[in-house]
């Protein structure tokens, strides 16, 4: 039996699975400190949320690479070839 | 169900083969300069409400570039904001029924940071000249020659994964809902699309921006420097 399909699918799933955890704390953990700094100084709150979206975008990245890797892995593994 | 990695041949033009993203490319390529055009073509000293309109887009732009960066925005403005709109056109030409967004192929988003990599080098090499733009390279200090280097490649290939990624994924993602439900459930998730786009053009704009007044200001002879303190602030990303 070939193990290979098998086991890219799996580790597909994984992949973007444990590759959400981090982004999504971490994101979790910006979005709060983001919400006390506008509480305390809600005049500020352009700067911030700016500044908040970009950096979203980046811990975003990290998961986004996780499903990059899960997309290679299904569609155009070089194993399977 | 369609690989995301693979693009669709429309049809072949002697040896190149045209797929559906360079259409599109072209399509959203020609109404931005026509629009520009149009819209530019009678500009006058009292604003009639279209050129209004289009102060307050170019305006913006610039408070942008000056709130991110420091920088005066006027050399950077044509291509950054070229940029930013481009962008943010493929990513809602998914609005139109049968499109798919150009930016959802890697070639696209390839493309589109190669040109943010040459941008750097033209800007960093116009404002301080070859020298300075190569002294860049040894800022702060010269043990990080290397790892600049290598940043400076992976810094545009993150670009790329993250507009791709954060695009394709999801046109992905609706295709599924859709196959999987019925008609109108994938609803919610373009609207949700629309955000990811306008906010994924802004983060490209933005991030070229970052790159290419940091090479400018460190290839910058010291005292220009001196006269800028706030611009040591800046945000590194």
């Amino acid at each position: 039996m070939d193990y290979a399909p098998l086991a890219s699918i799996f580790c597909a799933a994984f992949a973007v699975a444990f590759g959400a955890i981090g982004p999504a704390l971490a994101e979790g953990r910006a979005v709060a400190a983001a919400m006390d700094a506008i509480a305390r100084q809600p005049e500020a709150a352009n700067t911030i949320s700016r500044t908040l979206f970009v950096g979203l975008a980046m811990i975003e990245t990290t998961a986004i690479y996780c499903l990059v890797i899960a997309l290679l892995l299904l569609f155009a593994n070089p194993l399977l070839a | 169900m369609n690989s995301p990695l693979e693009s669709v041949v429309l049809f072949q033009l002697g040896p190149v083969s045209i797929t559906q993203a360079v259409v599109t490319t072209w399509a959203i390529m020609l109404v931005l300069v026509l629009g520009a055009l149009l819209l530019t073509r009678r500009l006058e000293l009292r604003p009639t409400r279209r050129q209004a309109m289009l102060e307050l887009v170019v305006a913006a732009l610039d408070t942008q570039i000056i709130e991110t960066t420091g920088a005066e925005p006027a050399p950077y403005r044509g291509f950054i904001g070229t940029l930013f709109l481009f962008i943010l056109a493929a990513n809602w030409s998914s609005l139109v029924p049968g499109l798919e967004p150009p930016t959802a192929q890697l070639e696209t988003d390839a493309a589109l940071a190669i040109l943010v990599f040459l941008s750097v080098i033209w800007f960093g090499v116009r404002g301080g000249g070859v020298v300075g733009y190569l002294k860049s390279f040894a800022a702060p200090n010269p043990v990080m020659i290397p790892l600049n280097m290598l940043q400076s490649l992976t810094r545009v290939f993150s670009m790329f994964v993250r507009l791709f990624g954060n695009v394709m994924s999801g046109v992905f993602v609706i295709g599924i809902v859709a196959s999987l439900t019925g008609f109108l459930v994938p609803i919610p998730l373009m609207a949700l699309d629309l955000l990811t786009g306008l906010v994924q053009a802004y983060i490209f704009a933005v991030l070229a921006m970052v790159f290419i007044s940091a090479t400018v200001k460190d290839g910058r002879p010291e005292e220009t420097d001196a006269k800028l303190p706030h611009s040591s602030k800046k945000k590194e990303f």
